[in-house]
């Protein structure tokens, strides 16, 4: 076969002053980017192998390591990018599907950063957390349309399940599979110490994890992995995944190479046979049959646990979780086209659903025309990167986030887009031992809870300054936001004035 | 060119004062515009008015709707819808005298009515519902007429002033009433619309608010899913709304409805017995888009008592006391013993801390 026409995508620059051939970047690289050359006594790379992970770069002892974006030009062509180029004769080469990993990177709005807070002067004072009560706590579950009661003014009204947040975040699914069992750990444990819930993805549930099911979300996705009654039974509750953000329309596959003893055991699958989800659910072909999964999920938990249904944001997303509402989920989760994916085909990651600002405004604005939306709780995915994207999508209409890429960072992922290798240097995104071992729980975790706590300071800072002191006040409130730059349309759908207004 | 209230959202302080008598023995108006004359500091002229209660005992079955018209023809077209919606039992001027610093006043009419019971069966719906609905339709729809008043035995009285001059030009000395509230506004910035001013009412429900809601949005996008048009963006009209909605359609006890707009902290219900919190959690859980934010203390006014409430930090001032069957209500103390000659259990009502005062005697 003839070479491959595609360069390296990046440069590993060495300081011969600084390199004392220590060679703990040939041990850390498990991409073999890295060799030792005993009879030149020099280390050396092979840059068409780096993935860009940083590992080497953060463990060399001596800080004798950089990686660059290859500085090789293509001919310039506004139109035909070298990426565009490179992704040709990858295909040329291959005759596959293009993969990807992590959210789309591609140069869309983000409307986050085009909407600014308010603040209080003057009228109305504004809140100092640290001397006043701030409340973040939030409450996810289906609501009644009102609350009745006796004559004696004894409540009658029997309350549907609800899960306490004490901060409206969460960690989004991510299946024991696609991230490593240290990784599912150190969000468990985060979870719990935080008073919050992670999702256990489409990956069942590791048998040591059962301990941690006050703080767990299990998943039913369409391949129906790892589910059984006392799954279902093991977390507080559950979630239907018909969509993700990063591959709406589009199934899953974990590669027979990552199911080894543990994932086989925790998914009932054979020992590395692949893991295909289908596109659809095959007992979902229609609203009313999303109706009877949520119900008989329902009755398998007997009526304890609230149901979410997650779905990715496409294009007619308000009707859809109009009709989720209606079929009696507990919660809709909408799941933006930024969200983050261990793989996905190139071009549906990058081409396929909408941005979550627009699709979270739209479908709070859709259920209020309805009347329904206090009935329901809605939390929003797909790209939350910080506490102030927290706190507008709070204003525009969610009752909570999930967030997954910026937990997975936290504990030291540095966004290369390479989950779908397996070679994880990071142990995150990997099933190989050597390298799982490599992600400690005991500081992950922590810092996990280090990432949340100061997120929680800064959710309360900002709704000090705004008058608020509970963050009940602050949904839907857009009042508080303005947006900055965006035509008439998008302040519409985004339901928000301009700034200056 | 400066909007008109309702197409903006204008933040505003005052002053609010209250009285009640709990045998409900009737006094004029003459004291609650002394009590807020006093606190003229707190108003800048551009908003006063006053509820009471009680003042209509010869109509107290029709609905009073008292309505601004800013020209004969709107108020004529308004006369032709309230024609066919209600029976008039009686229509006039609202008296007022001449006082130098009221300009600009619109027309205002009282009419004491009550709704055709065929258009009622028709519906489906209650008096209450049925009028509200047409006060609210008249309000949105017929430009240049504002019903500010619609209450049965009870009345509101406002206008662009100070409330004091407002209390003379409606020559509030010739009510009697059981309860008075009155409303001194300081907006930071309002053309001086008459429907603009305070208080705000709907049905047997007065609110007089001196504060800035932070919550309104959230509150607004909440009620507003029940039926409700929030045509004004003032805070009272939402707080009045939110009222209305979890009293009359929910039909919460009024101490359960209060409990929402300034629900107990989380922390504070944590340290209930494990039942009482439950029914706490359930209350804040199912209404928290109802819990009102930002420093306010307010007046709510209905047909069995009135209600001093102030936002759960207490933000806002508000001093209450008590002289044989009265209960008094001020933003400062002084407007109580201007009134008063001396008050008794004089206090300061604990940030979301209601108080609650109910008539002895069924009115």
């Amino acid at each position: 076969m003839s070479s491959s026409l595609i360069s390296p995508q990046f440069e590993v620059l060495r300081d011969e002053n600084k390199c004392i051939q220590c060679k703990v970047c040939v041990k850390q690289c498990a991409n073999e980017v890295h060799s030792y050359d005993e009879e030149d006594n020099v280390v050396r790379a092979n840059d068409a192998k780096c993935v860009n992970c940083h590992r080497c770069v953060v463990l060399c002892p001596t800080k004798a390591l950089k990686i660059r974006k290859n500085s090789l030009e293509f001919r310039e062509n506004a139109n035909w990018s070298g990426q565009a180029i490179d992704e040709i004769y990858r295909q040329a080469e291959t005759g596959g599907m293009l993969l990807s990993s992590m959210g789309n990177p591609k140069n869309f709005p983000i409307y986050w950063d085009k909407m600014l807070l308010n603040a209080s002067q003057v009228t109305n004072p504004s809140i100092d957390p640290l001397r006043e009560p701030m409340e973040t706590k939030v409450m996810i579950g289906r609501k009644p349309e009102k609350l009745e009661y006796d004559k004696d003014g004894k409540l009658v009204t029997e309350m549907p399940p609800q899960i306490e947040l004490n901060m409206p975040i969460m960690f989004s699914a991510m299946s024991y599979g696609s991230i490593s069992k240290n990784a599912h750990e150190s969000l468990a444990r985060a979870a719990e110490n935080l008073g919050i819930l992670y999702n256990t993805g489409e990956g069942g549930l590791h048998k040591d994890f059962y301990k941690y099911g006050k703080n767990t979300i299990v998943q039913v996705a369409s391949g129906r992995f790892g589910v059984h009654v006392g799954y279902l039974n093991a977390g507080v509750a559950v979630e239907i995944k018909i969509g993700q953000g990063a591959k709406p329309g589009i199934g899953g596959h974990l590669p027979g190479i990552k199911v080894g003893e543990d994932v086989s055991a925790t998914r009932m699958i054979p020992v590395g046979s692949d893991a295909i989800s289908p596109a659809p659910h095959h007992d979902i072909y229609s609203i009313e049959d999303l109706r009877q999964l949520i119900f008989s999920l329902k009755e398998a938990t007997n009526y304890q646990k609230p149901v979410f249904v997650k779905i990715a944001a496409v294009h007619n997303v308000s009707a859809i979780a109009s009709g989720i509402a209606r079929a009696g989920a507990d919660a809709i989760v909408i799941d933006g086209f930024r969200g983050g994916t261990g793989a996905a085909p190139t071009r549906v990651r990058d081409n396929v659903g909408i941005p979550i600002e627009l699709a979270l405004a739209s479908v709070d604005q859709r259920l209020r025309d309805e009347g329904i939306r206090n009935s329901i709780s809605i939390i929003c995915a797909g790209s939350i990167r910080n506490s102030a994207d927290i706190v507008k999508a709070i204003a525009l209409g969610a009752d909570a986030v999930y967030i997954a890429s910026a937990a997975l960072i936290a504990i030291g992922c540095h966004m290369c887009h390479s989950c779908s290798t397996g070679k994880c240097n990071w142990g995150i995104a990997t099933q190989d031992p050597d390298l799982v071992k490599r992600l400690n729980p005991d500081i992950a975790y922590q810092r996990l809870v280090n990432l949340l706590n100061a997120w929680d300071h800064e959710i309360k800072e900002m709704l000090g300054g705004m008058g608020i002191n509970a963050i009940d006040s602050l949904r839907g409130n857009r009042l508080m936001l303005r947006g900055v730059g965006l035509n008439k349309k998008e302040l519409e759908i985004l339901g928000i004035k301009h700034a200056g207004e | 060119m400066l909007k008109k209230e309702g197409e903006i959202k204008i933040p505003a302080g005052c002053a609010i004062s209250g009285i009640i008598d709990k045998k409900g023995n009737r006094f004029n108006g003459e004291d609650i515009v002394k009590s807020i004359a006093l606190m003229h500091e707190r108003s800048n002229g551009l908003g006063g008015g006053f509820a009471g209660y009680g003042i209509y005992p010869q109509y107290k079955d029709f609905f009073a709707l008292h309505i601004f018209y800013e020209n004969n023809t709107v108020k004529a077209k308004t006369e032709e819808f309230l024609n066919e919606h209600f029976e008039i039992e009686s229509a006039g001027n609202i008296p007022t005298r001449k006082v130098a610093s009221i300009k600009d006043k619109p027309l205002i009419w009282r009419y004491f009515v009550q709704p055709r019971i065929y258009k009622v069966r028709d519906l489906n719906m209650d008096e209450e519902e049925f009028t509200a609905r047409c006060v609210i339709r008249v309000n949105k729809e017929f430009d240049g007429a504002y019903v500010f008043s619609s209450g049965k035995n009870m009345g509101a009285f406002k206008g662009v002033g100070y409330p004091e001059d407002i209390g003379e030009f409606f020559m509030l000395e010739n009510y009697e009433g059981y309860i008075w509230t009155a409303h001194g506004r300081f907006p930071t910035n309002t053309p001086g619309w008459w429907g603009g001013a305070h208080p705000f009412t709907m049905l047997d429900w007065s609110i007089v608010h001196n504060g800035e809601i932070s919550s309104y949005d959230a509150n607004r996008r909440f009620v507003e899913m029940y039926g409700y048009n929030c045509s004004l963006q003032t805070d009272t009209e939402v707080i009045t709304y939110l009222l209305d909605l979890l009293v009359r359609k929910h039909k919460l006890p009024i101490e359960k409805a209060i409990q929402v707009l300034v629900a107990p902290f989380w922390k504070d219900i944590e340290r209930e017995n494990p039942k009482k919190a439950a029914e706490l959690k359930a209350l804040r859980t199912v209404y928290s888009s109802a819990l009102i934010n930002g420093p306010f203390s307010i007046l709510i006014g209905y047909e069995d008592g009135l209600i001093a409430l102030n936002d759960r930090i207490k933000l806002r001032s508000m001093v209450t006391a008590e002289k044989g069957s009265k209960v008094y209500f001020a933003s400062e103390e002084s407007a109580i013993r201007v009134i008063c000659k001396d008050p008794e259990n004089i206090r300061h009502p604990k940030g979301g801390e209601p108080v609650i005062v109910k008539l002895e005697v069924k009115k």
